[in-house]
């Protein structure tokens, strides 16, 4: 486990020092810098520090409240942290920004609004023509297997079709980094897979920055570029993990591989501490 | 599903029609006349036209005092339920107002006013707007904090939060104060014609006690009840036509 840190370590350092150099090794695309988050007395971060690096997919993992969802919605710029500061190509989050897109935990549809309408409100709010938003937000809800449903409002949807309208509005916005908060939670076990394997596909062939929340040490493993171990209240990162060799591999031999098998069996480990 | 709904309104119109006619024939009172009575009644005033130039009378402060609560009533409530600030300043007076005992407050109204159409429209007001204020002020400030949240986001001005977030969130609650401050409304009309000056249908209904001519008074008084049902039905519809999902509760996970 040491040893996995410690090439995080060194790949952060490589970073600094040939960013200029090597374009095509990992840079930073969101870095979060010492943040704290106090809700009155309760501590739900503490001076936590993580970078994320274009074009990757990072997971967050850790117990049930110990503040997934607050670290996103900083970063998001929903909410303002007690301390420290998120940077996004190097400027400071100062708000919320065309550069990012949110899928809720809650999914946060619009209840009067039909599939069509809410999976497009993105794009309303950025002013883009109607027909237009119609065309790009049809695309998406193909995509997550909602074809049929445009017109149905979200008390006829089940839960895992609703979190589908909310994967859908995020992605049609074409932000360059998607924040994910447990958005695979309510989708059925065969749907979740085919999500998770459309995730590699799309983590591959868009250069966009993936920050994913999950419950599921498997799914993490599965779909994550780097793995980032919170602990509970006051959250900080205990470890993060960088697998390496089946990520290039076909995705049906993921599951079998060694690594991965080390890698779900590492992480229980340490988490099975905080679960009693 | 609308045929049933519509047969059961139907069962209780005629379960409270024919109770209305019971109650008349044994009779419950000498100045209680008949359901069919005071339908005959309503058709002599129909077909001589006298309860349309009432209504020509009543309506003047009604529209005027129903749609000024509306517009200012749903403003106010909007500015309250956003502002703490404007809560604290607003929110005594319409609880004050809504309190208040009316019947009171129109000799006050009167002497500031005169007998005309102000105080009128005054006491409409006074009835309607507490309750559309009241409304909408708790609804705009219930308004689902993770919708607002997804809606900035995704980058929505505080204009766009507020037109397309927080009213539509809390349209059933405005409408439900509508409806609330309407028939409140018609209840004011009636009173200040009975209490300020006759005229109109309350003139109708004063006039006809006086005479002792008592179908006349229950028509007239059956009409506005008759009138502020449709009304209000009417407002049911445009709800529906403006915000579809929402008739169906709220999706909350
Ligand atoms: N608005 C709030 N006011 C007060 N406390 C809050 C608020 N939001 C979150 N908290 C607290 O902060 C902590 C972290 O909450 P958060 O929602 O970020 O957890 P989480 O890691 O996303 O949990 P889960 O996996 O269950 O979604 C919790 O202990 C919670 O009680
Ligand atoms: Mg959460």
């Amino acid at each position: 486990m040491s040893y996995l840190k410690g090439t995080t370590v060194v790949m952060s350092q490589t970073n600094d020092a040939f960013a200029k150099a090597e374009p095509l090794d990992v840079d930073t695309a969101v870095s979060v810098r010492g943040v704290s988050k106090n809700y009155g007395e309760v501590e739900a971060l503490k001076n936590l520090s993580l970078d994320f690096p274009r074009g990757q997919l990072t997971s967050l993992l850790g117990p049930s409240g110990c503040g997934k969802t607050t670290l996103l919605k900083i970063i998001a710029g929903l909410l303002e942290p007690t301390a420290g500061e998120i940077e996004i190509d190097g400027k400071k989050v100062t708000g919320p920004g065309p550069d990012r897109a949110f899928v809720f935990q809650d999914f946060a549809l619009l209840p009067w609004a039909n599939v069509m309408r809410n999976v497009s409100f993105g794009l309303e709010l950025r002013g883009v023509a109607k027909s237009e938003r119609e065309d790009i937000a049809q695309k998406y809800i193909d995509n997550v297997g909602l074809s049929g449903f445009e017109k149905a409002y979200p008390h006829e949807l089940s839960g895992g079709m609703r979190q589908r309208v909310g994967l859908a509005r995020a992605l049609s916005v074409d932000a360059q980094v998607l924040l994910l908060d447990e958005p695979f939670s309510a989708v059925d076990e065969q749907n979740r897979r085919k999500f998770q394997e459309d995730m590699l596909e799309l983590v591959r062939n868009e250069n966009k920055t993936f920050l994913f929340v999950t419950h599921s040490i498997e799914e993490a493993v599965y779909v994550s570029d780097q793995i980032a171990i919170l602990l509970p209240r006051p959250s900080r990162v205990s470890e993060v993990i960088r697998p390496s060799s089946f990520r290039g591999t076909n995705v049906e031999n993921i599951r079998r591989s060694p690594e991965y098998l080390d890698i779900v069996d590492q992480i229980w480990a340490s988490l099975r501490n905080y679960v009693e | 599903m609308i045929n049933r709904s519509l047969g059961l309104k139907l069962l209780s119109a005629i379960l409270v029609f024919g109770a209305w006619e019971i109650a008349g024939r044994i009779p419950v009172s000498f100045a209680f006349p008949t359901f069919l009575e005071s339908m005959q009644a309503l058709f002599v005033m129909t077909f001589d036209g006298s309860i349309f130039t009432a209504y020509g009378e009543t309506l003047k402060p009604l529209a005027i005092g129903v749609g000024i609560s509306a517009f200012f009533g749903i403003g106010i409530g909007l500015w309250v339920g956003l502002s703490e600030r404007f809560d604290w300043l607003f929110s005594p007076i319409f609880i004050v107002m809504q309190a208040a005992p009316l019947a009171a407050l129109i000799p006050i109204l009167v002497m500031a006013y005169g007998i005309g159409l102000t105080s009128k429209v005054f006491v409409v007001c006074i009835m309607a707007m507490p309750v559309i204020v009241l409304n909408t002020a708790s609804a705009v400030r219930n308004t689902p904090a993770n919708i607002k949240d997804m809606g900035r986001s995704f980058l929505a001005s505080d204009r766009d939060i507020i037109l397309k977030i927080v009213i539509p969130a809390a349209s059933p609650v405005i409408f439900s104060g509508l409806r609330l401050g309407i028939s409140a409304g018609f209840i004011g009309a009636i009173l200040s014609e009975l209490k300020i000056t006759p005229t109109g249908v309350g003139d109708i209904i004063t006039y006809s006690r006086s005479i002792a001519d008592y179908p006349s008074m229950y028509a007239a008084i059956f009409s506005i009840i008759v009138l502020a049902v449709l009304f209000l039905n009417l407002l049911e519809q445009i709800e529906n036509v403006l915000f579809e999902g929402n008739n169906r509760g709220y999706v909350s996970d």
